[in-house]
Parts: C-alpha cells; structure tokens; sequence
C-alpha cells in the first residue's frame, strides 16, 4: 500500500496528495495538545478539569468562567501558540540551512530580542510587558536583518547566512552577559527570567498580538512549506524545477522569522523548542521533507506540556517554562536518538 | 607558503603576549618588561609583572590554544560548520558542576576547576555515548543532535537553580561571562597539563581527519579508521576544552571563529587549519584581554566580552571576503 493518498474534490478540480501516517501524526498531535490544553484549564484550585470542560460548553458558573477565560485560558492559548510558532519557524530553518542545528536562533532572531528586552529592562528601568516585548520584538528583527544584510552576497548562501548569524548572535551575547553582570542584582534577576522565557502572568493583551501574526503567517508558512522539499535537493535543481529559488528562500526566511519574532516578543527567548519540535515531527511521521504543519503541532504539544509540568512541579517558586522544555525536550530527543539508533534506524 | 604564514602567526602571538605583560592599569614600557622578565629587582612592578600579568598571560596562551584547537577538532569530526566545543556538552557540563560547587557552599576558585573539569568530563562522555555508540555507522549529524540534547538538559537544571536561588546567580554570573582575571598561577599549574596532552591529541590527528573528510568509506579505504579517530578527538576535545573551561569559564566564539577565519589562509588541510588555530586562537584571546583593559579605565571589560564583541565583526569581514570553505 501506498504511503501516500490522492485526495480530489468530486469535480477533481482541486487535488493534494496527502501523506497518511503524517497527516494521522499530526491529528493525533493535536488532540494531545488540546487534551494538555483542557488538563491545564483545569490545574489548580478552585476549577477542576471537569468544570473547565463544562465551561467551556457554556455550562459553567461564574466563578469557573472568570478563572478559565480570564486567568488560564490566556496562558494556555499563548502557549499553544508560540509553541506552533516556534516549531513552524524552526522547520523552515533547519530545512533551508540543511543543518539540524539550524533554527531561527541562529540567524540572530532570539538573541536580538534578548538583547533588546534586556536593554528595556536594565538600563531604561521599565519591565512593563509592551515595553519589554516591543523592544525585544524591534531588536530581534533588526537583528535578523542585520544578519541576512551582512551575508547577502550575490544571492544569501545557506551556510554563510549561519555563520554570520553566529557571529552576530555572540556579539549580542556578549552585550548580554555585560549588563546582566553590571546591574543591580534584583533586576538581574528579573531579566533572567525572562531571559528563560515565562508565560506566568499572561493576560489577553498578550495572547492577542500573537494570535493575529499566526494567522496570517502560520498558513503562509505552510503554503510555501510544500516547495522546501523540492528546495532541498539543491538550488540548481530546484531551479530547474521551475522554483524562482532565491526569491522562495527570502520569503521563507521572512516567514519564519516573523513567526519567532512574535513568538519570542510575547514569551522570551523560549529554548529548544525551535530545534527540537522539527527533529522530533521527523522521526513521528517518518515522512521525507520537512513538514511544517506536523512540527508546528509538535511545538505546540511541547510547550503546553512543559508549562503544566511548570506549573506542578513541587518547587518553592514556579519554574519559568523555558526550564521545562529543555529539560523534557532534550531528555526525549536523547531517548528517541537512543532508541533509533539500537534499532539500527538513522 | 603554509610555514612562512604559521612563522608570521608566532611572530603576531609573541608582540600580543608582550603587549598583554606590559599593558593594564599600570603601563610598564617593554623595555623595562623585558629586563624585569630575566632580572626582576623585587620591586613592584617586578611584582606586577610576576605575580599578575604573567599568570594572567600564561592562562590566555593555555586557554586560547585549547579553545582554538578544540573548535577545529570538533569542526572536522562533525563536519558541521555550526559545532563549536561547548557542542560535545563540555560547557553545560561544566557549568553544572560550578553551580553545584555554589550550592554547597565552596567559593574557592582553585576548587572550582576540578568541579568544572569533572562535569566537562561526565557531559562529554554522555554525549558521546549517546551519540557515537550503537549499532550502525555513528554520523556526525548525531553527535550534533546528542550534544544539542544534552547540553539542553544540562542548562535546564542551571536555569532551575539559578531562578529558584539568588545567592548562586549572583555568584555564577560572574563566573559565566568568562575571563582571564583574578586567576593565579596555581589555576594555570592545575590546567596546563590536561592541556598539553589535549594539543599533542588533537595535533595528531589531522592526517586521520582530512581522511574521514572524503566520507566515511573513503576514508575507511585510506587506512583511517573512523571510531578511533572520534574517539580519539572526542578524548582530546574533553580536556581541551574542559580545561579551558575550567579555568576562564565558558569564553565563547573563539572556539567557533578560530577555525572558520584560519580555512580563509590554509584551505581545507586539517593539519594546517589545527596548527594554526592553535597560535591564532591565543593571540586574538590575548588581544581580547588587553583591549578590555584599557577601554574602560580604571575598570576593566572581561575578556569573555570582548572576544565576541572584537572577534565577530572580524569573523563577518572574513565571511563576506573569502569564498566559505566547505567542510
């Protein structure tokens, strides 16, 4: 049997071909995320998950619906959705440096929001969330300009646009590491945290700027998505396939770091989730190419899972989730990279 | 060609390492530090100068070696132009065991060393089991992805510690920035040995290397075998770059910008791109350390800082002249 299935509509005028196990991967991704989603409405005193389920359906009293849409709905939407974000984003990334170490960290995105959020919150004094967000989103783009700026050169070659990101990236680093040191040390720490990346505190006023970037960019990712694969068999053959090669990559890449930079602006430098969501997608759905839409589900089960486990976990104060998704995302690619390779499968 | 380019590298490491003597809060003229480096009269700029800036000097030659070298290696081994030494897990390691050390209580730098070398160690030889061990041929794209998983679980219980307990950020955060200062000649005693096995390791292996660049089989075909020489290099990328590490806490990107800027001069040859990655890494380190000196006087800008801020811009320039080498 086929692992792929044509599917047309009844005039057949419309027609994709779908790869099954992918397309159940990425169905059951989604039920599993929302299923944390609910598990999460539903942590805490107060409003249990069977309340928050019935809330939901409209069956709630008051108090259930002031908790859950006032109080948790936000952080688990946000969570969703930058989860997505950072996991479409890195696909696009990874597939177009051809480098499983590529994600949209390493063309400046994060370390110039860092940077910029940083900024805000030593040396102008504020950490407002719009001050703190804006200048991490302004920074982090200007970063990834900057970025693809310095290495455009006849055409952006895939593996100087990495280099130079790296370089760029130690810079702002280095800036980083320079006021994290000099300031006082309270407000250090508040900029540590949000270094990490938290999503404790999310009102709407977060959820909503992130929301309206998603959806125009998470379906315009997945559009131009479907010609990464053709991309990745090389420029000249991709060209000669009929892909205009440079202007794709250029609209790729803006794609995707748009979609860290609303991702990064509204939750902070967020680790591993970028690298990770599309290393492990792969190896569900076993299908070749990079498939977007299943790392982007799979971004999104990851941080809502890392941020309930956040907030149950036993500790004195509650971990921010950017401490979550390494550590369970790296124990589980360190698993699944075990098990692969006992198996014999690479 | 190669010889007269390695001979000018030297020639460049020495004036740096001179300057590194004579420049700092108190000027000395080189001439005066050339006479108190054979005669010292007790005095105190004898006593700056032996005590301090020779120390300090010593550790930027041993750590900006191990660095440059380290980096080249674990380049080659992966053939990833993204792998810096902190890959193979050795900085997240390390890391780990200085905040754990904090955590306990011991603020002597001298025991911290042997705390960060340990967890290098440990995150080293875990990554590399991960990564290079089971059936089937190890590639490098694994050793990438191991040492990306780990080190990311690594720095998770770092980022837990640090958030959850103020008294040890405030100490590591110091320690993280990386910097040649306030270590004395003990802390170069202790690491220089690691060290030197380290070089001669990795100095050694580039004949095997430039083998395994043709491919796997190729090099296989050419009498190189392919577990010993990751073995081998993940060996000598352990105490190279645990005990940099070690001693100057995690410095960043020379590791990383050494080998890339060298290939502009050498090419491909991964015997010359270590060898003199081994003599530029420590002068870019030393001229790192000597500009943070003077730029912000009477204070000081740590040498972690600088080499990113001073390195990159250099790194890019590079990048944008030259063709990429491939690896």
């Amino acid at each position: 049997m086929s692992v792929y299935r044509i599917v047309r509509t009844p005039s057949r005028r419309i027609s994709a071909r779908v790869h099954l196990r992918a397309s159940a991967v990425v169905l059951v991704l989604l039920a599993a995320a929302a299923a944390v989603g609910l598990a999460a409405l539903g942590t805490g005193s107060a409003v249990s998950v069977g309340d928050a389920a019935r809330t939901l359906f409209g069956y709630g009293d008051a108090t259930s619906e002031m908790v859950v849409y006032e109080l948790r709905a936000p952080r688990v939407l946000l969570a969703l959705l930058v989860g997505a974000a950072l996991g479409a984003g890195g696909a696009v990334v990874q597939s177009l440096s051809r480098n499983p170490l590529g994600s949209p960290d390493v063309i400046g995105v994060n370390a110039g929001a860092a940077a910029g959020a940083v900024l805000v919150i030593l040396v102008a004094g504020t950490s407002a969330p719009p001050a703190v967000a804006g200048g991490a989103l302004v920074c982090g783009l200007a970063a990834a300009l900057l970025v693809y700026v310095l290495s455009f050169k006849n055409g952006v070659q895939g593996t100087r646009l990495v280099l130079v990101g790296l370089g760029v990236t130690a810079m702002l680093h280095s800036v980083i590491a320079y006021l994290l040191s000099r300031a006082d040390l309270y407000e250090s720490e508040g900029a540590k945290v949000w270094l990490v990346g938290s999503l404790a505190g999310t009102g709407w006023e977060r959820v909503w700027p992130v929301a309206a970037a998603l959806a125009v960019l998470l379906p315009v990712t997945l559009a131009l998505g479907r010609s990464l694969s053709t991309l990745e068999m090389g420029d000249d053959t991709a060209a000669a396939l009929g892909l205009r090669v440079e202007r794709l990559r250029l609209a790729l890449l803006l794609a995707s770091v748009a979609l860290s930079g609303a991702a990064v602006s509204a939750a902070g430098p967020i680790t591993f989730v970028a690298l990770a969501a599309p290393q492990l997608s792969r190896r569900l759905t076993r299908a070749p190419g990079p498939g977007v839409a299943a790392a982007a589900a799979t971004g999104a089960l990851l941080l809502a899972a890392a941020d309930l486990t956040a907030q149950r976990l036993p500790t004195p104060g509650q971990l921010p989730v950017g401490v979550l998704t390494g550590g369970l995302g790296g124990l589980y690619l360190a698993w699944l990279l075990h098990r692969e390779w006992r198996a014999g499968r690479s | 060609m190669r010889w007269t380019g390695l001979a000018a590298s030297f020639a460049v490491l020495a004036a740096v390492a001179v300057l590194s003597l004579a420049v700092g809060a108190q000027a000395i003229p080189p001439a005066e530090v050339w006479q108190q480096l054979w005669r010292p009269d007790g005095g105190e700029t004898a006593a700056i100068i032996h005590d301090l800036r020779i120390p300090r000097t010593l550790l930027g030659l041993c750590v900006g070696a191990a660095l440059g070298l380290a980096g080249a290696l674990m380049q080659a081994l992966t053939r990833n132009p993204l792998a810096d030494p902190g890959l193979l897990g050795v900085n997240a390691g390390a890391s780990l065991a200085v905040v754990g050390a904090i955590l306990l209580g011991i603020v002597d730098m001298r025991v911290w060393v042997w705390f960060s070398f340990a967890g290098a160690a440990l995150a080293a030889t875990a990554v590399y089991a991960l990564g290079a061990t089971g059936r089937g041929a190890a590639s490098p794209a694994r050793l990438v992805l191991a040492g990306a998983a780990v080190s990311a679980a690594f720095l998770a219980v770092i980022d837990a510690v640090l958030t959850l307990n103020a008294g040890v950020f405030d100490k590591w955060r110091f320690w993280d920035i990386g910097a040649l200062a306030g270590r004395d000649a003990e802390v170069v005693r202790q690491v220089a040995p690691f060290i030197v096995v380290g070089a001669v390791l990795a100095l050694g292996l580039g004949r095997g290397l430039n083998a395994l660049a043709l491919g796997e089989q190729a090099g296989q075909g050419l009498g190189a075998s392919p577990g010993r020489i990751r073995l081998a290099g993940a060996g000598a990328i352990m105490l190279l770059c645990g005990a940099a590490t070690a001693a100057a806490g995690p410095i960043g990107f020379i590791g990383l910008m050494a080998p890339h800027a060298v290939r502009a001069f050498t090419g491909p040859d991964n015997r010359w791109v270590l060898a003199y990655s081994a003599v530029l890494a420590p002068a870019l380190l030393l001229a790192a350390d000597v500009l943070g000196r003077v730029v912000m006087r009477p204070g000081e800008l740590e040498s972690g800082i600088v080499t990113a801020f001073v390195g990159a811009p250099v790194f890019v320039y590079l990048l944008r002249r030259r063709k990429v080498v491939r690896l």
